[in-house]
């Protein structure tokens, strides 16, 4: 009796994980196919590559040198201290362009006036690509490190700003006036409402900062600093080495695709709308 | 308990140059008292509401609310508006109790005490819910319990209940006045439905537009509940659509109608 009662218990409770297990894997079925194509058509580049005379010492960027460095350098342990260094800069970056970004887009987008007057020198500012700043970074900071993160900050903080103003100047003029009429301050107002209000469209703007910090870091980090993984491609270009080159690339990508889903959980975590 | 209300010579322009919205208004509202202010729309009768609830400063005149100079809102003298604006990251307890926060309540203090509120208007098995999930009658009643959870002297209702159901409609019709009146609420409610007029308030008063003013008013004495099918209640909403029309002058006859607007105010006051 005992027995046959734990039996079926335990069928019970695996047969859910079995279908959870199975649906998870169609789920990615579709992705699946995408990266096979990736490897296909890279493996299809190398094999081009390596019959060709004039090319074919650069035969390490095909898929199989590349992962036998990488698994070295994981195995190493070489890899860990060029990401350090690399998260640390964009992530003090983003810190800096979400503690300027969040209250100048909450103004601009509150205050008419403020918009109309910093519209235009926004734009302007924002079509300049962030490695321009680069002389002047390098003028103004004692050390190539800040440099570098003033180069993200300049990088983050526009999609920010013009994210935020948004979210703030779609905000339901109705909800203003319900908590002003229930007794609102302007602190309580900023806390209690404008913050949720706006937190998806802020969310959805770091996501974007976080996708152009992550393409500029590694330009950035190809001058005057000796560690980070653009240093690391740099590095690797120098002592010929292109299969830890292709390493550091792929490195690169998974590291950009986490932080990029990273993001997008936060704003499901956050977004209050019903679907 | 209730507070009363004075209005002392409101006029109104939204611009220097504009033509005054309101002009002349004066009247006073005892404690406790249910009033509706009718017109039609554009008389400007959700402004002077506004003023009420020191949303909107007149630019000529002033409201007092038992004797004190309304200059800002409160949540002593709370509003209920077409839409109940609710904020759709807090679940209905934490909308109801916002009122409360802003007042410096601590969080489960608050919800202690909305908790029966929201049984009162009906809600008890939805206090934890999203409140997109809700019904615009439900979402309405939670509004209404946010504005009660203040413990206001004075409820403002401008058209709560014209995008609702028929049904949930005069549920709210009958259900307003009788918690009024239970807390002795000052309660003044903006209609242009003559029937909801009749159904909620003691004494009404009839707005004319261009300029907005009270040109009429009207007790009602009929005994609660209200029904609307009752003989009283009828020949109080003909005598209402009555003095009603003499308000509707057109664009044409507006001036000289003037003189026979003013009469009935005198004959009214």
């Amino acid at each position: 009796m005992n027995t046959s009662n734990t039996q079926t218990m335990t069928v019970t409770s695996v047969m859910p994980n079995m279908s959870q297990v199975f649906g998870w894997l169609k789920s990615l079925q579709y992705p699946a196919m995408g990266i096979t194509g990736l490897l296909l058509l890279w493996w299809f580049g190398g094999f081009m590559i390596e019959n060709d005379p004039d090319l074919s010492a650069f035969a390490a960027f095909a898929p199989a040198p590349t992962f036998s460095a990488l698994v070295d350098l994981i195995a190493s342990g070489e890899v860990w201290q060029p990401i350090g260094s690399s998260l640390y800069r964009i992530l003090s970056g983003l810190v800096w362009g979400i503690a300027i970004g969040v209250p100048v887009g909450v103004t601009v987008g509150y205050f008419g006036l403020a918009l109309k007057v910093a519209n235009v020198p926004f734009q302007f500012l924002r079509m300049i690509s962030p490695l321009a700043w680069m002389p002047i970074a390098v003028l103004a900071f004692q050390s190539w490190d800040s440099a570098i993160i003033f180069l993200i900050v300049m990088a983050t903080v526009w999609p920010i700003i013009f994210s935020t103003a948004h979210g703030v100047r779609r905000i339901d003029p109705n909800w203003f006036k319900v908590a002003r009429n229930l007794g609102a301050s302007g602190f309580q107002m900023l806390r209690r409402i404008i913050l949720p209000a706006i937190m998806t469209d802020v969310m959805a703007g770091i996501r974007l900062a976080v996708g152009v910090a992550w393409v500029v870091l590694v330009p950035a980090e190809y001058l005057g600093v000796t560690s980070g993984l653009g240093y690391a491609i740099n590095d690797a270009r120098d002592t010929l080495s292109y299969d830890s080159l292709a390493a550091v690339v792929i490195v690169i990508g998974v590291i950009g695709y986490g932080l990029d889903t990273i993001c997008s959980v936060l704003i499901k975590r956050f977004n209050w709308h019903m679907e | 308990m209730g507070a009363s209300i004075s209005l002392d010579f409101i006029t109104h322009k939204f611009s220097a140059s504009a033509e005054p919205t309101l002009k002349d208004i004066e009247n006073r509202i005892e404690p406790g008292e249910l009033v509706a202010l009718i017109g039609r729309s554009g008389c400007g009768k959700s402004t002077l509401l506004h003023m009420m609830a020191g949303l909107l400063i007149p630019s000529d005149g002033c409201v007092r609310i038992n004797s004190h100079l309304v200059t800002k809102p409160s949540a002593k003298w709370n509003m209920m508006f077409q839409k109940a604006s609710l904020y759709p990251w807090m679940n209905v307890k934490e909308n109801a109790a916002l009122g409360l926060l802003f007042d410096g309540m601590p969080k489960a203090e608050a919800g202690e005490r909305v908790d029966a509120l929201l049984d009162m208007v009906g809600l008890h098995d939805k206090k934890d819910v999203n409140v997109q999930s809700l019904s615009g009658g439900q979402q309405q009643r939670v509004a209404l319990a946010r504005s009660l959870a203040t413990e206001p002297e004075v409820l403002l209702l401008d058209e709560p209940f014209s995008a609702l159901d028929a049904f949930t409609r005069t549920q709210l019709q009958e259900e307003v006045p009788n918690i009024c009146r239970e807390r002795g609420i000052t309660m003044v409610i903006v209609t242009h439905d003559i029937d909801e007029a009749i159904a909620m308030a003691d004494r009404v008063l009839i707005m004319s537009q261009n300029p907005g003013r009270i040109v009429g008013e009207l007790v009602v004495d009929l005994p609660w509940p209200r029904r609307h099918m009752d003989s009283g209640f009828q020949t109080m909403r003909d005598e209402l659509m009555q003095q009603f029309k003499g308000t509707d002058t057109g664009l044409a006859g507006r001036n000289a109608a003037d003189p026979d607007q003013s009469e009935i105010s005198q004959s009214a006051a």
